[in-house]
């Protein structure tokens, strides 16, 4: 077992899927305990499925980088999601609930009726539920992602004691002169492209896994915000880094094996948790 | 000056006016209490003060001293903050919000005053302990010390006491009227009008009639009888 493993190793594309994926579970927990705490689990299911009907739309028009048109759009769509609160008319869950399913609808629609791919329901499949093209990444794939992720990660650091306020209390931040407007905004523009990002590890289905499975698993285990975050990414990234090597040990798909092991990560942490009642601070 | 000067406010929500041409004047080390009945605007007036809010006419005039943002809010509690993983030390830090600007990290003084403002609350046992697993009387104290890391001047209280036990409750009014002792201009709602006549110095009271003025003015006031011996009787 060990020996296959080294000797997969040996080939780039298998080190270069470890690296991306890891990046991209370690980003995708960072804002998944605000998105937790803000009552927003569901945002990254909706801004997927907002991203998969720019994917169609995109294939349709044979844009050859399709990024230009899905980043723009699943970002403008992030920002109008997480408009909070009263002044909206339809409500947070809603509002996500029928922009996701509208734009799944769509997507699908458009690529049935334009496509002019010989395997339609392979395409639709893997875009769902997460290709094989994390192992057929090519060497720049994997430095846009690493960059990505370094920025995701700054800005993440920079701002953690805002994010933090922002997602305790709305209300007391603005009190206090905080342009909540601006982090919340800021929050939105992350969350888009940690989704666009992750899209290619897990496909559009399975996003929402990968951004809460780790947050709500440190939840049950720790007590501060600095800790539960720690743990989230942690935790995030040990998931990923074992489900790749167990998709190519055991040829299962990639991102429902990662998505799995955070199932079991988070059975585990909620056993641990009512056990213990708790680790401490 | 005034620390806080209201002219002719109306307020309320869509053009809707909740409550209007209110005027009213706070003085640096005043303990106003805001009363009134369900629904009469004291928790919107909050929030207009706070700027959460855009008055629908009027104006409200800070004193030179008060700088926006130098004000302690002390919200109603959410549903949000029930299970919030968070340390009673992380919550009291982020009152700094105001001050850090663009500065993305806590210095040393600020982690200083923060300890102090704990202290200060007497719940520094409890400084590593988990918000969501605190008392409701110990959760207000929290976001109290946290209210006084932005602020030294005013605090704004929104229903402090909402929930909590008898016992707690006065620990509580005790606590605030010590702070407005030590110089913090207060400014309440409050539902139990038996505690505001005991400890505030000014009574503001909306509704169908409005009225401002000292507490002992108030008490002997037409609006204030009746309110009182009403909120008595419905006690009992």
């Amino acid at each position: 077992m060990i020996e296959k493993l080294f000797l997969y190793l040996e080939y780039p594309f298998v080190r270069y899927a470890l690296i991306v994926g890891v990046l991209i579970a370690l980003c995708s927990s960072l804002l998944g305990v605000t998105l937790v705490l803000k009552r927003f689990s569901f945002i990254g299911d909706g801004l997927s499925h907002v991203a998969f009907g720019a994917i169609a739309i995109a294939s349709v028009l044979n844009l050859t980088n399709e990024m230009l048109l899905v980043l723009p759009v699943t970002i403008l769509s992030a920002i109008l999601l997480l408009r909070t609160g009263a002044r909206t008319q339809i409500k947070g869950d809603a509002a996500i609930a029928m922009i996701s399913v509208a734009s799944l609808a769509l997507g699908y629609l458009l690529m049935n009726l334009f496509s002019t791919s010989s395997n339609l329901s392979g395409d639709v499949c893997s875009t769902l539920f997460g290709s094989t093209s994390i192992l057929t990444l090519s060497g720049r794939e994997v430095v846009l992602c690493v960059v990505l992720s370094v920025v995701v990660l700054a800005i993440f650091i920079l701002f953690y004691n805002k994010i933090f306020a922002v997602t305790f209390d709305e209300d007391f931040s603005r009190t206090t002169g905080m342009r909540t407007d601006s982090y919340n905004l800021l929050i939105a523009v992350v969350i888009a492209v940690i989704i666009v990002l992750a899209m290619n590890l897990v496909g559009s289905l399975l996003i929402s896994a990968l951004v809460i499975f780790p947050a709500l698993s440190s939840m049950r285990l720790f007590k501060s915000f600095r800790m539960v975050t720690v743990s989230s990414a942690v935790l995030s990234v040990f998931c990923a880094f074992f489900g790749i090597v167990i998709s190519i040990l055991a040829g299962t798909p990639v991102g429902s094996t990662i998505v799995a092991v955070d199932v079991l990560a988070f059975l585990l942490c909620y056993s641990i948790g009512r056990a213990t009642g708790g680790l401490a601070a | 000056m005034a620390l806080l000067t209201v002219k002719d406010l109306s307020l309320g929500y869509d053009g809707q006016a909740i409550a209007e041409h209110l005027n009213f004047i706070v003085n640096a080390g005043d303990y106003l209490c805001v009363v009134g009945e369900n629904g009469s605007g004291k928790t919107t007036l909050m929030k207009t003060l706070l700027h959460l809010q855009e008055p629908l006419h009027g104006e409200i005039l800070t004193g030179e001293e008060l700088k926006e943002g130098d004000i302690g809010y002390l919200p109603q509690q959410t549903l949000v903050q029930k299970d919030f993983p968070a340390s009673v030390e992380e919550i009291v830090l982020s009152g700094f919000q105001g001050r850090l600007g663009l500065r993305p990290f806590y210095n040393r003084s600020e982690k200083e005053l923060a300890k102090k403002n704990i202290e200060r609350m007497g719940i520094a046992h409890l400084s590593r302990r988990c918000y969501r697993e605190l008392s409701g009387g110990q959760q207000q104290r929290v976001l109290l010390a946290r209210a006084l890391c932005a602020t030294g001047k005013i605090l704004l209280l929104d229903e402090p006491v909402a929930g909590l036990d008898p016992m707690v409750t006065a620990e509580m009014y005790q606590l605030i009227k010590d702070l407005n002792k030590d110089g913090i201009t207060i400014i309440m709602i409050s539902h139990d009008i038996g505690a505001a006549v005991t400890y505030s110095s000014h009574i503001l009271h909306i509704g169908n009639t409005v009225f401002f003025g000292t507490t002992e003015e108030y008490v002997e006031s037409e609006v204030g009888r009746f309110f009182l011996t009403q909120q008595k009787g419905g006690l009992q």
